[in-house]
């Protein structure tokens, strides 16, 4: 069986938008998604002893292969990262293509995701990619179980949980309640660098660079702007009258 | 008036022997590597990075050092993630290092000094002095220790050396009176030492040499010290560094040491330090409060004296229109000449840097030490492996080494001069003048050095007069904790050690001392004293409370913070 | 402008969020706005969507729909986007939305933007609004393709009857792709009496030092129980051993983001701040007048949590009780 996971590196620490080019500015330190963690856990859980293999794909800069090099120490078998000039400023669009045609390349049994990249605060990757390579998705996984040809999913809702099921191949997105992701062991970390890792350019995988980055995208950001402020924040006294007026104001914003 | 409470009256809940063991791990699970080294500092990358070359050079050694010839063993997130300095470094160093392979211009830098002033500060004043001959800087190059880190692992990993970042050494493993390694601490424990539901037990790492490049308040160097009974004539003393990075809206063109004002002269209050300003490139500088732990006021806060001190008109005027980018704290050993151990190695060990306090204080320096004593810690380390060499002389030629090296003439000839601001600093001023003019030959006779801890505390009140934090110029300890990248795990183990029912005077002064706010005063017990609560994972790891009555050891691999700029 | 809004049901009933998206849309003045649901026996759910403002709503009624999953849906809206040729798709956040726009986006190459929280035509361009980087700027977002597809985030707008008749319903069939039909729900659990999880729930109220000993927590307790929420805490309490680290909200925490945030005795450090700074509605109580968590809250009331927090579970009681 083979299993891939698709992770993304995020910029540590507190983000900024580089006001020229209105993207994100990934120049600062950098780490595996957290998130992605939970995925690449629970590929390695699904592999178990066993001699399932783990491959995990991601597109980013070439700083990006820290990421894959962590995912790696865990356990992950190889590393696929797509590193072309041309995806920078990628959209959902974009991304999802570029990252469909790298994992039709590996034809994997099960394409796992995790929640959502912090730094674009629920990408929904998942969804565009599985409809790129034609093959069932089902987010939100609490719970994942795998046998042969087919699997079962505790899905969570706003509502609660789904139980679902669906064949193999499939795309599932991980939640981050699905596992403790393991630290690497040492043994892990210093065998990293010796498992296979591939990096890939757009035409290695037949994508044109106008399919990518800027130009394959079709949404963009026009301006950057300060948040509105909070609107009107009052501050009272504690007094006799508090608890009424906490309550009047929570009826006036409808929330009770 | 002192209170009569001394911090050394409390001492912490620890014993080295705790951290001294054999390997427990059955022997083919045992990770084995041919020089194993202890923290991705200057020193220790320095070490690596010459091994490399010794590599490179000699290609039969690459056989007999195995697999994995070097590893470096780091607790922080990365290289760098845990170095804090000025940093003003003397070049020497890394030009030895590296030969022609790299020059200066290729490193991270902010460029040379340009110029520098020193001034005496008063509350409103700046008095222009000229720069004690101890402070003088040309030649010498502006670095942040954090990118230069950075930098030098990536140089090791292209020597060759395996980088094991997020790990702490917690144990020294010792065999038959020999050092064989290192055993890693766990990760996934609970508050109460539990295992977790991904508890990952640290490892036995073996190796035929371990070099401790740890740092200042280095946590297996001073269990060795103890272990092999190591000890220097005097014992180490310890200053602490807060500082920030600010984006400033003005380029500064020269460095700035200033002494005096927030610090008080009286002998009784025994404050020794200063202040730096140092220029980042065109658009960022570094502003600095060191302090000397000798200090007796438990009030004294050194985060809070740095907000103070940026309130000084001439400091305020230079941050005018800027914004904090960073902020950390660290301790640098001040102890000198004749706080070093007695010995630099041990069977199977070496030691190398800040751990064993090669700082010279008179001219802040220290960077170029390290680096050079782990060049020669790299080159001691392999003639140890040479067939033929034997074990208890080749180690000893790193003793050689280094006594023959200028780690050991500077530090020699400014050997006294730390004792010397003890009494007070204009008189203090002028015998270190006369020290250096004299080149360190006007002996003083020994004036006995006394450990930080010991000091006796007295009550100012003078926090009541801290600068209230306004988020724009000053700050307060929570928000600088923040600011300095730290997102430790808090359901982790305590890792320091201190006596948590202490006096109330004791209590204040490690609530001022700690610039991460990790200690606060408690309920008070009926026989006067009280309890000490504490917040560990605020921690960055400055090492202070060592300094003052407690132990800092190393939490769980990756905590604490993740400085980039310092 | 040709805008189509995504209707999510659950049960019986019409979800709040797309009725306020929907009447959004037809606020825009754009022209007639038009409404998709899909789902089993929902026909009857139809009618209540004109009140928001749709002038047609297109039904896919049938078995195949029941099951809450995403992908049949992509290929309902597939078909009427190309079919009314629609060029504008909105939809409310949620599970289900989310997975079924991002699908969309990738079948018709149509730009997605996501985390909205307003939309405006501006110089005849449509011009989404949305925050970023935790909330510490503000982006315009555009699009450069037909249809746009936007995610608005939950609770943006009021789901305030427009006023209009009944809608024209129009039936929409459509042949699923074999991927679409592949996953079946085999069993579901929905959450009762249980309570929210402090991440999940819609209302959090939480408890700092300011409460003074562990037994004050029964405060916020029942404050909770009161509203109808989950009971957070921060670091400092959990680290006192007050409460479990699992209710710990911050930075090394849970970062949670409810419609409202009762901060009790919290005084509101960074570190905590970035857990719940993303709250709608933030409300403190803390007797420190200069507590810096009176600076990000809507509303702060200093004073003492043990004399207010009790009646102020009274007066909520009352008020849900009558």
């Amino acid at each position: 069986m083979k299993i891939a996971v698709c992770v993304k590196h995020v910029p540590e620490g507190s983000a900024r938008m580089d006001p020229g080019s209105l993207r994100l500015d990934r120049s600062g330190e950098g780490a595996l998604n957290r998130f992605d963690a939970n995925a690449v856990e629970e590929a390695l859980r699904i592999k178990g002893d066993g001699d399932a293999e783990v491959v995990v794909v991601s597109m980013g800069p070439e700083r990006a292969a820290d990421s894959l090099r962590k995912a790696l120490a865990m356990g992950a078998d190889r590393a696929v990262l797509v590193c072309d000039a041309a995806v920078a400023g990628s959209d959902l669009v974009a991304t999802s293509r570029v990252l469909a045609k790298a994992l039709e390349r590996e034809g994997a049994d099960l394409v796992l995701f995790g929640q959502q990249a912090g730094d674009s605060d629920g990408a929904m990757l998942w969804s565009a990619v599985a409809e790129r390579l034609r093959l069932p998705v089902i987010s939100q996984a609490a719970e994942l179980t795998v046998e042969s040809a087919a699997l079962r999913v505790k899905r969570q809702t706003e509502f609660g949980y789904d139980l679902v099921e669906a064949p193999l191949p499939a795309v599932v997105a991980v939640s981050d309640a699905i596992n403790e992701p393991r630290y690497p062991s040492l043994k892990g970390i210093m065998g990293a660098k010796k498992k296979p890792q591939e990096v890939l350019s757009l035409a290695d995988l037949g994508v044109a660079a106008d399919e990518a980055g800027d130009a394959g995208s079709r949404t963009e950001v026009l301006a950057l702007a300060a948040p509105p402020a909070r609107g009107g924040s009052q501050k009272i006294e504690g007094d006799g009258n508090a608890a009424q007026a906490i309550v009047d104001f929570l009826a006036e914003k409808r929330l009770i | 008036m002192t209170t009569g409470a001394r911090p050394s009256d409390y001492p912490p809940p620890f014993a080295a022997r705790e951290f001294v063991g054999e390997p427990t791990d059955p022997v083919d699970e045992r990770i084995e590597v041919g020089i194993l080294i202890i923290g991705a500092g200057p020193a220790g990358l320095a070490c690596a990075i010459r091994i490399g070359q010794l590599i490179e050079e000699q290609p039969e050694l690459a056989e007999r050092l195995g697999d994995v010839p070097v590893a470096v063993v780091e607790k922080g997130k990365q290289p760098g993630s845990h170095l804090l300095s000025g940093a003003v470094v003397n070049p020497r160093s890394l030009q030895r290092l590296f030969g022609g392979r790299y020059r200066i211009a290729d490193m991270p830098s902010y460029g040379p000094v340009h110029g520098e002033a020193v001034y005496m500060l008063t509350r409103r004043a700046a008095l222009r002095i000229p720069p004690p001959p101890t402070m003088r800087n040309h030649g010498n190059v502006v670095f942040s220790l954090s990118r230069l880190g950075r930098w030098l692992g990536e140089r090791a990993e292209e020597g060759g050396a395996t980088i094991l970042p997020e790990t702490t050494a917690s144990k020294l493993l010792v065999s038959h009176g020999r050092v064989v390694g290192v055993r890693t601490g766990d990760k996934g424990r609970g508050r109460a030492g539990e295992a977790l539901g991904n508890l990952e037990p640290g490892s036995d790492l073996v190796a035929k040499v371990t070099v401790l490049a740890e740092g200042t308040q280095g946590h297996l160097t001073g269990v060795a010290i103890d272990h092999f009974g190591l000890h220097g004539a005097e014992p180490q003393v310890w200053e602490l560094g807060v500082k920030e990075v600010w984006k400033v809206a003005k380029p500064l063109d020269h460095i700035v040491h200033t002494l005096g004002w927030p610090l008080r002269t009286a002998k009784k209050y025994r404050e020794f330090g200063g202040s730096f300003v140092y220029p980042m490139g065109d658009d960022m500088l570094t502003i600095g409060m060191v302090v000397g732990l000798d200090y007796r006021d438990a009030d004294l806060s050194v985060h809070d004296l740095l907000q103070e001190l940026k309130t000084h008109p001439k400091m305020r005027s230079m941050l005018e229109g800027g914004e904090r980018v960073a902020w950390g704290a660290k301790t640098i050993p001040s102890g000198g000449f004749h706080s070093l151990p007695s010995s630099l190695h041990a069977p199977g060990l070496l030691l190398c840097g800040d751990g064993v306090g090669m700082v010279n204080i008179p001219t802040l320096k220290g960077v170029h030490y390290a680096i050079e004593s782990g060049r020669l810690a790299a080159e001691a380390a392999v003639a140890a492996l040479q067939p033929g060499s034997t074990p208890a002389t080749s180690l000893g030629s790193y003793d050689a080494a280094v006594r023959d090296s200028f780690i050991w003439s500077d530090l020699h000839e400014v050997r006294d001069m730390r004792q010397v601001f003890g009494r007070g600093f204009v008189v203090g001023g002028a015998l270190a003048s006369a020290m250096t003019v004299s080149k360190g030959r006007i002996e003083l006779g020994k004036l006995p050095a006394e450990p930080d801890a010991d000091q006796p505390l007295l009550r100012s009140g003078r926090a009541a007069s801290y600068p209230a934090p306004d988020g724009v110029l000053t700050f307060d300890k929570l928000s600088s904790v923040f600011a300095s990248g730290n997102k430790t795990r808090d359901d982790q183990p305590n890792h320091i050690r201190v006596e948590q029912r202490v006096a109330r005077d004791v209590a204040e002064l490690w609530a001022h001392m700690c610039p991460a706010q990790v200690y606060e005063v408690g309920a008070e017990h009926d026989d006067g004293t009280v309890t000490v609560q504490l917040a560990p994972s605020n921690c960055v790891q400055c090492g202070a409370i060592t300094a003052k009555g407690g132990r800092l050891t190393p939490p769980e691999g990756g905590s604490g913070p993740e400085y980039t700029l310092t | 402008m040709s805008v189509l809004v995504f209707l999510e049901h659950h049960g019986d009933e019409l979800q709040k969020g797309s009725l306020g998206v929907l009447a959004k849309a037809a606020s825009l003045g754009q022209g007639d706005v038009s409404a998709v649901l899909a789902g089993g026996g929902v026909t009857a759910l139809a009618a209540e969507a004109g009140s928001y403002g749709a002038a047609t709503v297109y039904v896919a009624d049938d078995a195949s729909f029941e099951p809450p999953l995403p992908q049949p849906r992509v290929d309902v809206l597939a078909k009427v986007i190309r079919d009314g040729g629609f060029d504008t798709v909105l939809f409310a956040n949620s599970v289900l939305a989310a997975d079924i726009a991002s699908g969309l986006a990738a079948r018709l190459d149509a730009g997605l933007n996501w985390d909205l929280a307003d939309i405006a035509v501006e110089s005849d361009a449509l011009v989404g609004k949305r925050p970023a980087l935790q909330d510490t700027v503000f982006v315009d977002v555009g699009w450069r393709s037909t249809p746009r597809l936007a995610i608005f985030r939950a609770g943006s707008f009021d789901a305030t009857p427009t006023g209009g008749g009944a809608p024209k319903v129009e039936t929409v069939t459509v042949d699923l792709e074999p991927y679409s039909a592949a996953a079946k729900v085999v069993g579901q659990e929905h959450e009762e009496a249980s309570g929210p999880s402090v991440e999940d729930a819609d209302i959090v109220v939480a408890g700092g030092r300011g409460l003074g000993a562990p037994e004050s927590f029964a405060l916020a307790e029942n404050l909770a129980r009161a509203l109808g929420g989950a009971v957070g805490a921060t670091r400092a309490v959990v680290d006192a051993g007050w409460y479990p680290y699992s209710a710990q909200i911050g930075q090394t925490g849970k970062m949670v983001s409810p419609k409202l945030y009762v901060a009790l005795g919290i005084s509101g450090a960074i570190q905590h701040k970035v857990g719940m700074q993303n709250s709608s509605v933030i409300v403190a109580i803390n007797k420190d007048a200069n507590a810096p968590i009176f600076e990000f809250s809507d509303l702060g009331v200093v004073g003492d949590v043990h004399e207010i927090v009790p009646k102020l579970t009274e007066l909520v009681n009352q008020r849900k009780g009558a």
